[in-house]
């Protein structure tokens, strides 16, 4: 296949960036999406040119690292996957692909496609965990029996994988479904019911104070979420805010 | 030829870690707030570490070089976390944990570590059940297990296929909470350059951020290393991209013996390689064994059928069908060890056999599971007489339920559906059983310098048994270094802080900033990558699932030429002052040709085989592996000297005195 290529470069977060074409020939549909920017990278390389820098690591779809808008889709046309595990089957000899990084004020660009995502990290250190210190001696594991929907429903939540794609997805910007993906697993749990009313409120201050857009319930989110995190969590992390709020 | 210490403490197997626990030194509160403690890495291991050494009061600074600790690769494990619960009243014991580990590697690990493993393995569960992590549970509520490889009971506690994504974030949370409080100070999009030692004690390290290309000095009081396996150095691998060597092999510079550099896990069930593009191999989880039928046709002219598209899978009769790990080892059938299992797929395909294009695939087949799941559900939900669509959707309902996300990874993959057609798998590298040589208190031949999780070679001996990894990393962070590690700094009291103003710091950068001037200044002609391959081809042709003594000799001298290539013709763009990808992967690069040559001559001094390491010469008529259990009950600990072909061998002689060494069989 031949594949005509339009990316975003930037040298660095202070310089402004540009897009650039590129032209790619011999692109085989089993290559992953990745591959084929390999490829092309060692192109550039042998022509003494810099390569495009992107964020990936486990090319497998569950470390979140890589994040590309391609085609001003996050995570590329396929739906619940990374664009580590999008293929080039999914397009066609002579196709313009067009790659960006996210585009969100929480998350700068620092360098081509890579952006500075420690926002969502500071989100977490805000009380997404239970706090409990490592000890020999615990509570039996099995002394609590969970409601198997109960544990299945937190688990859902915990997929997320923190890549940020509801961010791009979102016109808003929004990290709403990030946050409440991590509220929602410990507000289903035993475990994560003594420190709720904390946690949301922190949580969602610090995603405030990131600068991430409001929610407007568009869903767009959901849709492009690679683990398919499911909208009932910003439902679920409103109620808890709310109550956390009434009880003051 | 030195002897090592490995610090075991006397007394029964049994009471060894509590007694060890009551009788070695402790810091107290007040003076854990005036010590420095660097983790690097923040996998599993370094940041359960990290965070249960800044919850005692530890001032800790951690570095990964991923831009959050939430993405280091324990993320991508899968299967489950063993202990020995015995929640499912199957027989099993802290004793059966611990003799499945020890027979499982080959009979080439410490007894007394692995005990203590199997002894912690608990504590693991009810830790990380107390943090949130949402395991797989019973509809009574309580939680579920399953079976894997190599083991007759079932001890895996899982979450679906994603149990270390849930491990490592319940890790990663811990660690959120320390960071809030300012006890962890973490450094993401860092790696570590270079390890500093000031009156031969680990004092700390050189670290450069890879955002902005500033070479960074940290002191400590004691360094951790947690930096995973070396997996990449066969370039194709299960590993993430950025996994590499660096850390460890800065430390093996120093002064740090590296244990057993040749014991190398490869997986058996890994989708194909597909072609010359390809970057990484994915896993297919080992849990997938408890469900799936490993095959290959009988006959050589439906293999060649098959591999020209003439003939489908599922066209082929049960007669016509091979199951050949359940026909060679009926007592664990398809859930024999993985070193086992890849081997026999190897025997299989270099006969002919292969299923795929490149004759290197045989099949996971789950339709016997799909119809057996199915004519459960069928009776439990109370239908009669069912007929065999409605079983088969009901079944493969079950096995959604169970490996879902494995099963839409493969379909994205290899675009075939399986729950319609039998999955291709071949084994490729996963986990690496040699790391820095550590004693009981997992300290490396360096005072003051750990090593956690895959980094080190401790628990596994020569094969690592599934689920295990899971468990050792948690197990060396949560409960065993923040114990053992205070024996060390109780010393280090009245300290102080320690400057990074000295001339060991100053030496240190220096180095380090030679080393990256010299590979941007390299002539040119060919990338990183360009290297990368070749050596992995090296690798994996000469020092993979079957190696001979005539291959490994030649291994070395190919990997001591393309070194001197690589130094005189690598070509890294960009500058060092910046982001830059290319001068990262080469860096590691030029770590991985040192090692993989010091790898090959480890494997090439072994002359028996055992585990994960099969010399050809050494087996029996069957084809089994074949140790020398008089000559080498040793870990081999290369120290460095100059040249990895030069490195000095010291031993650890093994001693069993709690298991009766046998010949493993899984018959």
């Amino acid at each position: 296949m031949k594949i005509y290529l339009k990316i975003w470069r930037q040298k660095s977060a202070a310089t402004k960036g540009s897009m650039v074409q590129y032209t790619l020939d011999g692109v085989e549909s089993d290559m992953s999406f990745l591959e084929m920017l390999d490829v092309l990278n060692e192109d550039l390389i042998n022509k003494g040119e810099e390569p495009v820098e992107f964020d990936h690591d486990c090319r497998e779809g569950i470390c979140g690292t890589c994040s590309l808008m391609i085609n001003g889709r996050p995570h590329g046309p396929d739906s619940r996957i990374t664009v580590c595990q999008l293929h080039m089957r999914s397009f066609s000899d002579g196709d313009t692909i067009v790659i960006e990084p996210w585009r969100a004020k929480a998350f700068p660009v620092i360098k081509d496609l890579i952006v500075d995502r420690t926002a969502f990290d500071r989100i977490q250190q805000a009380g997404g965990y239970i706090s409990v210190n490592t000890s020999g001696r615990p509570v039996d594991a099995n002394a609590i029996p969970i409601e198997k929907d109960a544990a299945d429903a937190s688990f859902n939540a915990a997929t997320c994988i923190g890549c940020g794609a509801c961010v791009a997805a979102c016109k808003n910007a929004s990290a709403m479904l990030f946050t409440s993906a991590k509220v929602s697993q410990f507000a289903l749990l035993p475990q994560g019911q003594v420190e709720a009313a904390d946690r949301v409120l922190n949580m969602v201050r610090q995603m405030d104070l990131e600068g991430f857009g409001n929610c407007t319930n568009t869903g767009a989110c959901e849709v492009e979420c690679p683990k398919g995190i499911s909208l009932e969590n910003i439902a679920r992390m409103n109620r808890e805010y709310l109550a956390a709020s009434v009880k003051g | 030829m030195g002897v090592l210490d490995s610090k075991v403490p006397s007394g029964p197997l049994a009471d060894k870690w509590t007694k060890h626990k009551n009788e070695i030194n402790l810091v107290n509160p007040a003076n854990k707030r005036n010590i420095d403690i660097i983790v690097v890495g923040t996998g599993l291991a370094g940041g359960s570490a990290a965070a249960t050494l800044a919850e005692l009061g530890y001032n800790v600074k951690t570095f990964c070089y991923q831009d959050s600790p939430r993405r280091a690769h324990s993320i991508a494990a899968q299967g489950g976390v063993n202990a020995a619960k015995n929640y499912q009243g199957d027989g099993d014991s802290v004793y059966r944990l611990f003799y499945d580990t020890v027979k499982g590697g080959d009979y080439r690990s410490r007894e007394a570590n692995v005990h203590r493993l199997a002894e912690v393995s608990t504590s693991i569960i009810d830790q990380c059940v107390a943090q949130g992590v949402p395991f797989a549970r019973e509809y009574g509520g309580l939680l579920d297990n399953r079976s894997f490889g190599g083991v007759l009971v079932s001890r895996t506690f899982y979450a679906k296929g994603q149990t270390g994504q849930q491990l490592l974030l319940g890790a990663y949370a811990a660690m959120n909470r320390q960071i809030q409080r300012g006890k962890i100070k973490s450094h993401t999009r860092h790696e570590m350059l270079d390890l500093v030692l000031v009156d031969g004690k680990a004092r700390g390290i050189i670290a450069r951020n890879l955002v902005t290309g500033e070479i960074e000095r940290h002191s400590a009081h004691a360094v951790v290393l947690a930096t995973g396996g070396y997996g990449n150095l066969f370039f194709l691998s299960t590993y993430c991209m950025g996994a590499n060597v660096m850390a460890a092999w800065k430390a093996h510079k120093r002064g740090a013996h590296f244990a057993n550099p040749c014991f190398t896990q490869i997986h058996p069930t890994c989708i194909p390689v597909s072609g010359d593009h390809q970057s990484k191999l994915t896993l297919m989880s080992e849990s997938l064994r408890n469900d799936g039928r490993i095959w290959v046709p009988k006959k050589l002219e439906d293999a060649q059928a098959i591999r020209e598209g003439k003939l489908k899978p599922t066209e082929l009769a049960e007669e016509d069908r091979d199951y050949y790990l359940e026909r060679r080892y009926p007592a664990f059938g398809n859930l024999v060890p993985r070193d086992v299992a890849s081997r026999a797929a190897k025997e299989r395909c270099d006969a002919g056999y292969g299923v795929n294009k490149t004759g290197e695939a045989v099949y996971l087949d789950f339709d016997a599971a799909i119809m057996r799941y199915g004519r459960e559900k069928a009776l439990t939900s109370g239908m009669k007489n069912p007929d065999d669509n409605t079983v088969r959707k009901l079944g493969e309902e079950v096995v959604e339920a169970k490996y879902g996300n494995l099963f839409q990874m493969y379909e994205k993959i290899v675009d075939q559906n399986p729950y319609k057609t039998p999955m291709m798998i071949y084994p490729a590298v996963h986990y690496t059983m040699g790391g820095l040589w550590v004693d009981y208190n997992l300290m490396t031949s360096i005072p003051g310098c750990y090593a956690a999780g895959e980094a080190n070679f401790s628990d596994h001996g020569a094969n690592r048994l599934g689920a295990s990894a899971l468990m050792q990393g948690l197990a060396d962070g949560y409960f065993v270094l923040p114990y053992t590690i205070g024996d060390y700094l109780s010393d280090d009291i009245r300290t102080g802080p320690i400057s990074t103003e000295t001339q060991e710091f100053e030496e240190a950068e220096k180095n380090v900033k030679e080393r990256i001037e010299k590979l941007l200044s390299a002539k040119g002609q060919h990338s990183v990558d360009y290297y990368h391959k070749k050596l992995g081809k090296i690798m994996w042709n000469k020092c993979g699932m079957a190696r001979n003594a005539k291959e490994l000799q030649e291994a070395m001298d190919e990997i001591a030429e393309l070194r001197q290539d690589f130094w005189e013709n690598v070509k890294v763009t960009g500058s060092a002052d910046a982001k830059n990808q290319e001068l990262e992967k080469a860096g590691r690069v030029a770590d991985f040709l040192e090692l993989g040559e010091l790898f090959a001559k480890d494997a090439f001094e072994r002359n028996e085989s055992c585990g994960g390491h099969f010399r050809e010469e050494y087996q029996t008529p069957e084809g089994e592996a074949l140790r020398d259990d008089k000559n080498y009950t040793f870990v081999s600990a290369w120290e460095y000297m100059g040249d990895p072909r030069k490195a000095k061998l010291h031993k650890e002689k093994l001693n069993y005195e709690n298991i009766e060494v046998k010949t493993r069989s899984y018959k």
